[in-house]
């Protein structure tokens, strides 16, 4: 309790700090404000490129459109909509990549057949398909939460593979003695070996699911999400910069919460174990 | 004949409050130039304590070490001093000839010397011809003899050595048992030897200094005069097993650790 | 003959699925805006090739440029702080928090602040987006050194120079390297995602969207062809120069066996 009080105090620090970083640049270099002259000028710190500190945080209270509900609650909605996307791609990610992991250390054939394309499938840039994909799966948060699958389940294989391999061969032999079957072997030792590979790949996938959301929403025509808030604020962005940056701030949120929320799960499975390295 | 190694009055203590732990309890010891001396006590007697003290790879908490009549930490920056791990230490990313290299680079020997002293570093461990493989090319036995090697390579005054060949199988550590003596001879280095077989430590030393259970203290320096230099024939020798008995005797009297309460009055 | 045996699965696959594809679409009448025959993609790629090539080239410049400039102000950050490494410790679960922030929503901004047509203002999205992971990963390849490798160093009465130069950097190689490789792919997408936000005629990610608009999507799937031909390019390169710059690790060696 007191460790995690401590961890929120200092995340605190660090957003305080970067804060005080903006604002220091703008009195540097940023527009003229009532008496101060800024010794430079600087394109990147004027108003419209990096809006101020209290501009961006009364954005969050301002109606979004003309008597519409405030920006923080549009924001809060589309976070909402965005995270049940990334979440439904987290959940078929992590089936589907743990699937073919499992599926991958039976079959050396299938191993060498399909890991290529696994791989060889993260360097297709998802949103040029993702209309596509939008228009089978007839649009909705659905298509979005598949095409955030195609970015999560990749992590998923590559650790379950190498968790699943990852058990002391005596341990597999110590099996092999008790005529044990292979679904056991699976159950009793390969996955839990693996678990620790797996979770560690759960919290990459998680940053990865909200980036295919957010990816999948851009070209697709879904404006209900955190991709169509920054489609929509970017397009409107001279009437009012802080909308963007709140609509990025809240993505930034989403992304943060969605990983430490894995974390958390993390630390509560793998008690009394050693974890594996963060990534 | 002056000590190589005088160690005084050394207690060491980890931790404070309820974490404290009193590794080693009034260490006395003195090692001759040219000794090659073992210390051996169960496991967690402080045995491995005691070599980094030596090597001021720790401070003591109470007393004083002097090496060639300097401090320790005078002698670590004077580059006395070669070690030799459990494990080979060895880096993955340099040759066999640039590990053994490594600690000439610290000093102002220029290329081709070190390349020299390198080759001939790796003749004497019986090396030669390896120079180009990559550690992890060799054997487990070849890769501790590379460390050997390593330590041997700037002619430093003391060598200390942590249960180097307690990961080997028995076959090798024989093996590597002799080569280590015929080095031993040919350089006249002074060596201690940090090892948990009474065998191994019998057969190499000039003197066995044995230890007790936490916290350590030398309960006895026994003065191994087996003839030298040392071969097979040593481990037939019937005064060789009479030194296997005396320290396995001396060792089993004392293997028990100190009662609890015991412990607490004498630090308290 | 082993190599046939080896990559015959992987050859087998590529030739059916193409071949199941091409039969499929025209079977089902499947129509092109949802899945042009692969004999149409190639055709359109022929067609295209020279302006693909320019297009690719292009996109493959910011992608370079913006890997180079995080990846340098990444090893920069990761070396200046090694040095303290209780600092460092501290730092690094910020880094990873911020690695999960989804950088790509910052496109926009840096459209904005570099020009939609500098081709700088993507660079600089590739830049923040490789930036986390190479930094993380090099940071731990400093400071993840083995206890025992920095005794020997200390009994050598070793200058924190020579740590660095002989231990930390060697020992932090086989990650910067892990961190390139996946940076290599994240580049090139994160390219193309941020010319989706705007960018010059002659890029990847803007010719995949004119060409949807006005139905050439054959010419579209041939981009995305290339996109991806390109990336595993770039990988491919990095994976070659690893594979020179530290011939020791082990990554190096299974594929020297296999």
């Amino acid at each position: 309790m007191f460790r995690a009080a401590r961890g929120v105090l200092s995340f605190a620090a660090v957003i305080a700090a970067l804060g005080v970083l903006w604002e220091g640049i703008k009195l540097l270099g940023g527009d003229p404000n009532g008496a101060w002259t800024p010794p430079f000028q600087w394109t990147v710190a004027s108003d419209l490129n990096m809006p101020h500190v209290w501009d961006i945080a009364t954005s969050f209270v301002e109606p979004a459109q003309r008597n519409g509900p405030p920006l923080g609650l549009v924001l809060g909605d589309a976070a909402l909509f965005t995270f049940r996307e990334a979440f439904g791609g987290f959940v078929f990610g992590a089936l589907l990549g743990l699937a073919l992991a499992i599926v991958f250390v039976h079959s050396r054939l299938l191993e060498r057949a399909l890991v290529p394309y696994v791989v060889a499938s993260q360097t297709v840039p998802i949103i040029a398909i993702a209309p596509v994909v939008v228009i089978w799966l007839q649009g909705g948060w659905l298509a979005v939460a598949v095409i955030s699958a195609y970015l999560t389940f990749f992590p998923v294989t590559i650790a379950g593979l190498r968790g699943l391999r990852s058990p002391d061969p005596r341990a597999l032999e110590l099996m092999r003695s008790y005529a044990a079957s292979p679904r056991s072997v699976l159950f009793k030792v390969r996955l839990p070996a693996a678990a620790p590979y797996l979770l560690a790949a759960l919290k990459v996938a998680a940053t990865a699911s909200v980036v295919g959301a957010i990816i999948g929403e851009l070209p697709s025509g879904i404006r209900e999400g955190l991709g169509g808030a920054i489609l929509n604020f970017n397009q409107y962005y001279v009437s009012g910069p802080p909308k963007l940056w709140a609509a990025i701030i809240v993505a930034a949120i989403v992304g943060i919460g969605f990983f430490v929320l894995v974390r958390a799960a993390e630390a509560f499975l793998m008690r009394g174990r050693v974890p594996a390295a963060e990534t | 004949m002056s000590g190589v190694v005088s160690v005084r009055g050394v207690d060491k203590v980890f931790g404070t409050g309820r974490e404290r732990t009193e590794a080693l309890r009034r260490i006395d010891l003195e090692i001759p130039q040219g000794a090659f001396v073992s210390l051996i006590g169960p496991s967690g007697c402080g045995k491995s304590t005691l070599l980094r003290l030596i090597g001021d790879l720790t401070q003591p908490s109470v007393g004083t070490i002097e090496v060639n009549g300097k401090t320790a930490h005078r002698a670590r920056l004077d580059r006395d001093y070669g070690m030799v791990f459990q494990s080979p230490v060895l880096f993955d990313w340099r040759t066999v000839q640039r590990n053994v290299e490594l600690p000439l680079e610290m000093t102002a020997l220029g290329r081709t010397q070190r390349a020299a002293r390198a080759a001939a570093m790796l003749a004497l461990v019986e090396l030669g011809g390896f120079e180009r493989r990559y550690p992890w090319q060799l054997s487990g036995g070849m890769q501790q003899r590379v460390a050997i090697a390593r330590a041997l390579s700037f002619e430093p005054a003391l060598i200390l050595m942590d249960e180097p060949f307690g990961a080997l199988d028995e076959m090798t550590r024989e093996r590597l048992n002799l080569e280590l003596l015929r080095i031993w001879k040919q350089t006249g280095t002074t060596i201690v030897f940090v090892t948990h077989s009474i065998p191994e430590a019998v057969f190499l030393s000039t003197q066995v200094a044995v230890m007790s259970a936490r916290p350590g203290r030398i309960l006895e320096v026994i003065s191994v005069d087996l003839p030298q230099p040392r071969n097979d024939l040593t481990r037939e020798d019937a005064r060789y097993f009479g030194f296997i008995t005396r320290v396995r005797e001396r060792l089993r009297g004392h293997d028990v650790a100190p009662p609890r309460a015991a412990e607490v009055a004498a630090s308290g | 003959m082993r190599r046939l045996r080896y990559y015959g699965p992987a050859v087998a696959i590529f030739v059916g699925v193409l071949a199941v594809w091409e039969i499929a679409v025209r079977a089902f009448g499947i129509q092109q805006f949802l899945l042009p025959r692969p004999s149409a993609i190639a055709a359109a790629f022929t067609e295209h090739f020279d302006e693909l090539v320019t297009v690719g080239g292009n996109t493959l410049v910011e992608a370079v440029g913006g890997l180079l400039i995080g990846g340098v102000a990444a090893l920069a950050v990761a070396l200046a702080t090694a040095r303290w490494t209780a600092a460092s410790r501290a730092l690094l679960p910020f880094a990873i928090a911020a690695n999960s922030v989804p950088i790509i929503a910052f496109a926009p901004i840096m459209n904005n602040w570099f020009g939609v047509l500098n081709p700088l203002s993507k660079m600089m999205v590739v830049a923040v987006l490789v930036f986390f992971p190479i930094m993380i990963n090099t940071l731990r390849g400093l400071t993840l050194v083995d206890r025992s490798s920095l005794e020997l160093m200390r009994s050598y009465a070793a200058t924190e120079l020579a740590v660095f130069t002989k231990v930390r950097i060697p020992n932090a190689l086989p990650y910067v390297f892990t961190a390139l490789k996946v940076s290599a792919t994240l580049s090139l997408i994160g390219a193309i995602v941020a010319e989706y936000f705007g960018g010059a005629r002659s890029v990847l990610g803007q010719f995949i969207i004119t060409e949807a608009a006005f139905f050439r999507f054959a010419n579209a799937w041939a981009a995305i062809v290339v996109a991806s031909a390109v990336s595993i390019a770039f990988f491919l390169i990095i994976v070659a120069i690893e594979r020179v710059a530290i011939p020791w690790h082990a990554s190096s060696r299974s594929a020297e066996s296999s």
